[in-house]
């Protein structure tokens, strides 16, 4: 339910965006949700499509990008590849797990008209 | 074609490179595209650079909220759970024990909740001051909300009258200020009740101190791995309603190390709002955290030449005045 609050914050960079450097609309938007950011991406597209009519976001192409998670293993100490919140430590099978990685929810850039 | 997904759309937009003709003369204008230059095998289509967090706008509020508490010497508390877990209780337990073991701290709290004012009637009742957020159909506080709502508080007020009183005479004073509220208890707490909700609260921060996170016995040990966002987030966790473990076939080992999986450094108390149980570890908790108590006891050599400095530029400020 959060995702349409967070379309609303992706819409509101966009118009300040245009109010600094203004054009007429957006063609193609990118962003990115990584994988521990908290964000269900089918969501988040669902909602900008809800929020783009009438907007300058109105018939865009929205690309998400989902960069993986990743976490620092403290008993390891090493830098691990985790797929959720939840997984264990792939190389000790612990839980002491401290996510680096994929934990970013940006507006990347967009081509504008 | 378009050059970002291969698709054979390219629009109503006019070709790439065409100009604008003059409809007289029959010149030509390359530039007039939106992009203002024509340059071959370039779309007028121009990319911009964005790179900016979606919770950006939240963020910069919650950071001014940040300064905001601490100038204040407030020490503010994000609650999260889901609905029921005995948060209000809680609160209300809390405060009429901090009447007693510490009456100078004052409290205050904003209540978050789609609708009604009864949690905040109920806080009232216990003499601390409230402010009732309603969010509608939102499914969370964010930082602009409890901004406005700190604002509404007669605490604040308080606060400021003292602070503008003060300003006239000894501008020294702030600075001083600053620098013993790294040490000491907090003048006052301020407890937010997010909307009851293990999701979409996680992701908003409102620039306070920490989150805590109340998960009550009755709802099951598995909670903190069915919704790790809000386990990750939280600095403590508090076992609520431990009153009714007899009754249930709850296993408290099992919830703690869930929990732990999702955020091994989460701290975790056990409480009972109704008995009492873990009170008191609660309010030690509330008052002077471990983090505090080294800085309390342990103030690195940086930060005493800091206080030192700050101590100086405040003398040499009064003697100019």
């Amino acid at each position: 339910m959060h995702e349409l609050s967070l379309a609303g914050g992706i819409l509101k960079v966009l118009e300040q965006t245009r109010a600094r450097d203004p054009f007429e609309r957006v063609t193609h938007l990118r962003l990115e949700a990584g994988a521990l950011c908290g964000v269900e991406i089918s969501s988040l597209r669902f909602a900008l499509q809800a929020i783009a009519p009438d907007t300058c976001l109105e018939g865009a192409h929205i690309d998400i990008d989902e960069p993986p998670g990743s976490a620092w293993c403290l008993p390891c100490g090493q830098s691990v590849a985790i797929l959720t919140r939840l997984d264990p430590c792939p190389v000790c099978g612990g839980h002491q797990l401290q996510p680096t990685g994929g934990t970013e929810l940006r507006v990347v850039d967009m081509q504008v008209v | 074609m378009c050059v970002v997904c291969g698709c054979s759309n390219t629009g109503t937009s006019k070709p790439d490179s065409s100009p604008e003709v003059h409809p007289t003369t029959g010149d030509l204008h390359f530039g007039a595209g939106a992009a203002k230059v024509s340059v071959p095998g370039l779309t007028q289509q121009r990319t911009i650079k964005i790179e900016e967090d979606v919770l950006g706008a939240n963020n910069a509020v919650a950071t001014q909220n940040r300064a905001h508490f601490s100038a204040h010497g407030v020490r503010a508390l994000n609650l999260v759970s889901s609905p029921g877990s005995g948060k209000t209780t809680l609160l209300c337990a809390t405060i009429h024990a901090l009447k007693q073991h510490a009456p100078d701290v004052a409290v205050a709290v904003i209540e978050g909740d789609q609708q009604t004012s009864f949690d905040a009637d109920r806080i009232r009742a216990t003499g601390a001051p409230a402010i009732q957020v309603n969010t509608g159909k939102g499914c969370h506080l964010d930082a602009p909300m409890v901004a406005q709502a700190f604002a509404q508080l007669a605490t604040h007020e308080h606060a400021h009258e003292h602070e503008h009183a003060h300003s006239h005479d000894d501008h020294h004073h702030h600075g001083h200020e600053h620098g013993h509220h790294h040490t000491h208890a907090p003048q006052s707490l301020l407890f937010i009740e997010n909307v009851g909700n293990l999701v979409c609260p996680a992701l908003w921060d409102l620039g306070e101190k920490a989150k805590v996170a109340i998960l009550s016995v009755t709802e099951g040990e598995d909670k903190p791995l069915k919704y790790p966002d809000m386990f990750a987030a939280a600095q403590l966790m508090i076992l609520n309603k431990i009153d009714l473990l007899p009754h249930l076939s709850f296993d408290v080992a099992r919830c703690k190390d869930y929990a732990r999986r999702v955020n091994p450094g989460i701290t975790i108390l056990e409480l009972s709002a109704t008995t009492g149980e873990g009170m008191q570890a609660w309010l030690d908790w509330l008052l002077d955290e471990p983090a505090h108590h080294h800085h309390h006891h342990a103030p690195d050599a940086r930060q005493t030449r800091i206080a030192q400095l700050e101590a100086e530029l405040a003398q040499l400020k009064a003697e100019q005045a």
